[in-house]
């Protein structure tokens, strides 16, 4: 399967490529290929699920970048899912072409996230952390007090998206548009990660002021990563309002900054293929309870009753599990995985 | 004018509840530097074990609130060595996320036991108010006040006096110093967590008594975040002060904005406006230890 034994790089630009060898370049394009296939396989209801993964890879994937990557814990991410949401919402209320909207959302996202990462700069672990839960606990306030804005406790409906005519009004046609976005995000990412700035904002995180004195301008950086990282959530809001067609306060609480911060965590923090699984985890951990309800409903009759507080206890079971036992992730798991079956039948 | 004093006299007994949660909240910062997210939901479990001990077991009230005591110790001995010491020396976030995640499964097992909907204490004091200042004053109100106050005079002592206390603090100070003087951190950060569970439980059956307690209590744990900031994360003085100002200050303010421009709920956000307002300009709180880094 392999021609060589290893990856031998002899320029800077071979080493720094995305997929470096032609095996994984192969097998992401065969993963594409099965991606594309699958909502013909799937029913609607599973396609749905498929798509809410798409729009939590996108908002994981961001937090990642800032709290993994540059170590900036948010606790308002959710907050800042709703302001893209209720941005591109308005935006396509008032009839600016969907492309335009969620581009908007974003840039409104991303300029509220800056807002409330100027604190960061004086800020720092767990102080941050409390002034982002302050900033998600103000917005959810704004959300349901907004008036006319944001549609107050009666929220905002939405049409389905369509660009240049073409409605992505069905489940199928919903989940290429997501693919392309959230496939969009992971390489954005990706590419940021290799670049200058997230050489820097590693710097940040591993230790700010070693960041400064070899020249990181702290503020500049730091806000950038609020920028680049709300940016991103707030597009994955404006997907997430016009997928569902209907946006509410409720849907933003502090609720889904934390399963954000679990997605990251189970995932692994600052890896991009880590935000993928937690995003999957975190998305079908819900229905596969509801799944094991369903069938369980014939042996004991009130699980139905039990199912919703269950659902949060698990929750936060697998979140302390994942903590004390597998503290880097799934990506961490993923990685012995594949050195495992690189090495079999040899592994020592 | 009245309505002002009505607003500051709540203030100060749902601040004196949040005095106590943040006391909670300090020990635990103080002896480990964990931020517990999952301060509410202690309340909200030491509020329903006396519930079900007064109500559905009939055992008398003053008997249930002593085994909600005992309860609450071993809950908070498990707490800690179950989910927390796997986890001493990890990074901030894994720490703050691993209290998150236990928030979520006491909510879920009390949801699971108790249900959703609002359950009343039985009637444990007189139900005439007491006249104060020409302000009628329920009973129970002055006791919760009165309580908060008798435990921080209580911890204070304890901290300052007590062998064990003065062992917290050095612990607190410097964990390696402290563990080379022959104090067993383990059993430091155990404490931390009893005495922690110990006074959430018991702002929870105040709180109980007043207002009968619902799955929702544990948001009072996120108030206490206004609450630390302001005093200081690890002053016990500041935790105190602090619950008192939040408590005060978002009962006015909230009196205000109804009368004055007509909105209703600012409540909720009032302390956390405050909260961002104070980390902007003294992020160290009142009587907080400054954080000094070095390279």
């Amino acid at each position: 399967m392999q021609g060589k034994c290893g990856l031998f790089f002899t320029t800077y630009r071979a080493e720094a490529q995305v997929f470096p060898s032609g095996f994984q370049k192969s097998m992401v394009g065969l993963f594409l290929a099965i991606l594309c296939a699958v909502p013909f396989v799937l029913n609607t209801h599973l396609t749905s699920i498929v798509n809410l993964v798409f729009i939590s890879v996108i908002g994981a994937v961001s937090l990642n970048l800032l709290t993994g990557v540059c170590g900036q814990i948010s606790l308002g991410h959710g907050a800042f899912l709703g302001v893209g949401a209720y941005a591109a919402g308005q935006c396509s209320v008032h009839g600016v072409p969907f492309p335009l909207a969620i581009l908007t959302g974003g840039l409104v996202t991303a300029l509220v996230g800056m807002v409330f990462g100027v604190p960061s700069l004086r800020l720092k672990g767990i102080y941050l952390a409390i002034a982002t839960l302050a900033a998600q606990l103000v917005l959810e306030y704004v959300f349901l007090h907004g008036g006319a804005l944001t549609g107050g406790s009666n929220g905002l409906l939405l049409k389905p998206p369509s660009i240049l005519g073409f409605a992505f009004d069905s489940e199928i046609r919903m989940y290429f548009l997501l693919l392309a976005f959230a496939a969009g995000a992971l390489l954005m990412v990706t590419n940021i990660m290799r670049s200058k700035y997230g050489r820097a904002f590693v710097s940040i995180r591993d230790f700010h002021l070693s960041a400064e004195i070899v020249g990181v301008n702290l503020f500049r950086y730091k806000l950038v990563a609020f920028g680049v990282s709300s940016f991103l959530a707030g597009v994955a809001g404006g997907l997430w309002g016009h997928y569902t067609g209907y946006i509410s306060a409720e849907q933003f609480n502090i609720g889904l900054s934390i399963s954000y911060l679990a997605m990251i965590i189970i995932g692994g923090l600052g890896s991009v293929l880590g935000s993928v699984f937690g995003a999957v985890f975190i998305v079908l951990l819900p229905e596969v309870l509801n799944a094991l309800a369903n069938t369980l409903a014939g042996f004991w009759p009130g699980i139905a009753l039990h199912v919703v507080a269950m659902r949060e206890g698990v929750f936060g079971l697998v979140l302390i599990l994942f903590l004390i036992f597998e503290p880097e992730g799934l990506a961490h798991r993923w990685r012995l995985i594949k050195a495992y079956w690189k090495l079999y039948p040899f592994a020592h | 004018m009245e309505y002002y004093l009505q607003l500051i006299v709540n203030g100060l007994v749902v601040g004196s509840i949040y005095s106590l949660v943040a006391l909670g909240f300090v020990v635990i910062y103080k002896a480990t530097k964990v931020v517990n997210f999952a301060q509410g939901e202690l309340v909200m479990a030491g509020a329903y074990v006396c519930f079900a001990l007064t109500v559905q077991f009939h055992i008398p009230f003053v008997w249930a609130f002593l085994v909600t005591l005992v309860f609450s110790v071993l809950l908070g001995l498990v707490i800690e060595r179950m989910v927390l010491r796997p986890l001493i020396g990890e990074e901030h976030i894994s720490v703050i996320m691993v209290t998150v995640g236990m928030s979520s499964v006491l909510k879920s097992v009390v949801q699971l036991f108790w249900g959703t909907q609002i359950r009343v204490y039985p009637q444990v004091l007189p139900t005439e108010p007491v006249v104060i200042a020409g302000l009628p004053v329920a009973p129970v109100y002055i006791a919760a006040f009165i309580l908060s106050a008798l435990l921080f005079a209580v911890f204070s002592v304890f901290f300052k006096f007590s062998h064990m206390g003065v062992a917290m603090r050095a612990t607190a100070f410097d964990q390696q110093a402290a563990q080379s003087m022959g104090i067993g951190i383990k059993n430091i950060f155990a404490m931390s967590w009893c005495i922690a569970c110990v006074v959430s439980a018991v702002g929870g059956v105040i709180l109980g008594n007043i207002n009968g307690i619902n799955a929702h209590i544990g948001h009072l744990g996120l108030k206490v975040f206004p609450a630390v900031i302001l005093g200081g994360l690890d002053s016990l003085l500041g935790a105190a002060l602090g619950g008192l100002i939040i408590g005060v200050l978002e009962n006015v303010c909230d009196g205000a904005a109804r009368q004055l421009l007509g909105l209703g709920g600012f409540r909720e956000v009032a302390a956390f406006i405050v909260l961002v307002v104070i980390l902007m300009i003294k992020p160290y709180g009142l009587f907080g230890t400054k954080e000094i880094e070095r390279l």
